[in-house]
């Protein structure tokens, strides 16, 4: 199933970024790309969050998704461009998380963790033991990489009508989807 | 903290409210609307309408710091030491708009039995107007609050006109319940929703964010801060951040003077005003009133009876709820469209209301459970597509009958931000209560059974908890040896003080009680104007 970039957008709406609540689906702000003081994704130029923070995440996102969802790279790095657009503690706290991956990736596997095999990003996680902390901005390093990248990716794909229709939810919780969907009967 | 607002008071106020949520927002509006100088002062903060979407992530995403409407848990505090624990703080929300800005906007007229609950069935009181007193109010409380409904409720009360919008359709999951209601007997029908299902002068229809209850980014589901708005466009005052410290009066206890408050710099005021109206909730308003305490009135302001804080009453959940061999397609919205009356009128002093609700956010969504998961990838998707999508669930609403050991009243051991004694809730459940909680049970059980739901999950009689609704706590009647207000909810004691919300109600039923909230302020509203 293909990942759009309105998946992403509405992802954005679900995440607070770009507030147009009342108006009509999706209620993120289309203009992320058009910022003068940014680059094509809508970072602004003194942003912890570059080329290869957003390579990583959608290493991430390679791990963390099913397999099943397609155009994962231009959907993690439209919706990440929004999330970090002016929010510099996030931004910051991503690329932090980023640091303990690859230091991680780097003396374990030979090198940061987006030059990695898949098998080896899936490990690692693994090891790090990220699949079973609870998220925590100001926790320990596996807390941060949960919080900061693994659950803000899987928050992105599963507030979006793509990723939740994966489990038969086109309209999920936090995306203005409309009021038909909730009438209608499974897809036969 | 100075955000430079001007939170002096008015040199000139006809009516001074305390607590801008439903009651207070509706009666700023009406008086106001009608030339009157209007102040309304609020403990909380203004909330930005521009904020929503962020508060909704709060609520959607574990580990984000903050609650959705920013309790202060040094305002906040509170205590409760009766037999059963009470959640207060995420029962109601301090802010301008009270805790409808988290509501469920379920918006129900209460029946004729309910005012005359002594009468017919010997349980607890009749309340001292009936049906008829309030009916034209309900139909203009309806009209305020822009409600969705249908007249398809073969149970519900006579009246005039239609509901001002379309109700909202039924939902896929609402038809899988269809047949076996049809075999068991119980008969359904549409929800009344404080919610627009077409756009309005006012707000947009619903767009099913699917987040209602805690909060409603779109605008759709009514909040007060609609009629405070509207108070705020006809010259009304409105003050944020202003905790009512107590009321004073005059010399021979007759009439409040002024309401002293507090603001963020530090400084205390008084307002002074030709009538004043309390509407700060079922727990705040009582409390207000034990803070007041005077040589002239020691047991507190309007409390010659003895009873404020008496009688706390809040509507029981029951509920029961499983998953079926196909998809039920929950979660896409936020809110219900199907119910059962048909168990709320009491047939003898057996049991009390039940209000019969078939859910449509039954289970976790798929977010939810990929946030805690401990799997990725491929696997994760399959807990997902396991644990989202084939949940049924039936809730209920069962009444609560006033016990007068049933109260709120000061905790002098806790204070708050400003040296207050706290709150604290005395709450416990009678037998009646919890027969009635099990006789819901019993008809969910069977509905649920005839459908063929693997029964996971029931909340009876010994794990339910409230509905958040307080009511009860300065009743109304005609008798000043055993109420607090009269029919106009004008105290018996001073005749300037109204006291609008549910803590008027004499008895709870079991609907929602925000529109019988509004019918009775609107009421209100008239009994001020002509006084003034």
């Amino acid at each position: 199933m293909e990942l759009s970039r309105r998946d992403a957008l509405a992802a954005l709406s679900a995440a607070g970024v770009g507030s147009l609540a009342g108006c009509a689906a999706p209620a993120a702000t289309d203009d992320a790309g058009d910022r003068p003081d940014g680059d094509e994704m809508g970072r602004p130029g003194s942003s912890p969050v570059g080329d290869h923070e957003l390579e990583t995440l959608v290493a991430v996102a390679e791990v963390v998704y099913p397999s099943a969802v397609s155009g994962v790279g231009d959907f993690v790095r439209t919706y990440t461009g929004g999330r970090v657009d002016g929010d510099d503690d996030y931004a910051g706290g991503v690329a932090e998380a980023v640091a303990i991956l690859d230091d991680y990736a780097t003396e374990f596997y030979g090198g940061e963790y987006a030059t990695r095999s898949r098998e080896d990003r899936a490990e690692a996680l693994d090891y790090m033991s990220v699949d079973v902390v609870n998220p925590e901005p100001d926790g320990t390093d596996a807390q941060r990489v949960r919080h900061y990248l693994v659950n803000e990716l899987l928050y992105a794909l599963y507030t979006s009508p793509t990723g939740a229709s994966l489990a038969g939810l086109e309209n999920p919780p936090g995306h203005p989807g409309g009021t038909e969907s909730y009438q209608e009967g499974p897809e036969e | 903290m100075n955000d430079g607002a001007d939170r002096t008071p008015s040199p000139r106020a006809d009516v001074c409210i305390v607590g801008a949520g439903p009651a207070g927002a509706t009666i700023a509006a009406e008086l106001s609307a009608a030339g009157y100088g209007v102040v309304v002062l609020d403990a909380g903060p203004r909330f930005d309408p521009v904020d929503r979407v962020e508060q909704m992530e709060r609520h959607l995403r574990p580990g984000v710091d903050g609650t959705v409407w920013d309790t202060d848990p040094e305002r906040d505090a509170y205590s409760s030491s009766g037999e059963r624990y009470y959640p207060l703080n995420v029962a109601r929300v301090k802010g301008i708009g009270g805790s409808t800005l988290h509501w469920q906007a379920m918006v129900m007229r209460m029946h004729e039995q309910d005012f005359e609950l002594a009468s017919a069935t010997g349980m607890a009181d009749d309340w001292p107007l009936d049906y008829e007193d309030l009916r034209p109010y309900y139909a203009d409380a309806e009209e305020e609050l822009s409600v969705s409904g249908a007249s398809d409720n073969p149970f519900a009360p006579p009246r005039d006109q239609p509901h001002p919008l379309p109700a909202f359709p039924p939902s896929y999951s609402d038809s899988l319940f269809a047949d076996a209601c049809e075999a068991v007997g119980l008969t359904t029908h549409s929800v009344p929703n404080a919610r627009n299902s077409e756009s309005t002068n006012e707000a947009s229809a619903c767009v099913g964010y699917g987040t209602c209850n805690p909060v409603c980014p779109s605008g759709a589901k009514y909040d007060a801060t609609r009629h405070i708005d509207a108070a705020e466009a006809t010259g009304a005052r409105v003050v944020d951040r202003a905790p009512v410290q107590r009321l004073e009066h005059d010399a021979a206890g007759d009439r409040v003077t002024a309401a002293v408050y507090a603001t963020p710099d530090g400084s205390k005021h008084r307002q002074a005003a030709r009538e004043f109206v309390v509407a700060a909730g079922g727990v705040e308003t009582p409390r207000l009133l034990l803070l007041s305490r005077s040589e002239r009135y020691p047991n507190g302001l309007a409390n010659s009876s003895g009873v404020v804080g008496r009688y706390f009453m809040d509507h029981l959940f029951a509920g029961m709820g499983g998953t079926l061999d196909e998809p039920t397609r929950q979660k896409h919205v936020g809110f219900n469209t199907t119910e059962s009356h048909q168990f709320y009128d009491r047939p003898d002093d057996s049991r009390t209301a039940i209000k019969l609700e078939f859910l449509n956010y039954a289970g976790p969504a798929p977010t939810d459970i990929a946030l805690t998961a401990d799997s990725f990838g491929d696997d994760l998707l399959a807990e997902i597509r396991d644990g989202y999508g084939q949940h049924v669930a039936m809730g209920a609403l069962v009444e609560q009958l006033p016990r007068k050991e049933n109260r709120i009243r000061l905790d002098p051991s806790r204070t708050d931000d400003h040296g207050n004694p706290v709150p604290d809730v005395v709450w416990g459940l009678d037998d009646t209560t919890r027969r009635t909680v099990e006789r819901a049970n019993e008809i969910q059980r069977a509905v649920l059974e005839q459908m063929g739901v693997d029964i996971g999950w029931t909340v009876g009689p010994d794990n339910t908890g409230p509905a958040y609704h307080h009511m009860g706590t300065t009743r109304m009647g005609t008798d000043p040896a055993e109420s607090v207000v009269d029919p106009q909810l004008r105290t018996h004691d001073l005749a300037n003080l109204t006291l609008a919300g549910s803590s008027v109600f004499v008895t709870g039923g079991a609907m929602n009680p925000t529109l019988t909230i509004a019918a009775l302020s609107l009421k209100a509203a008239d009994h001020v104007a002509e006084r003034l």
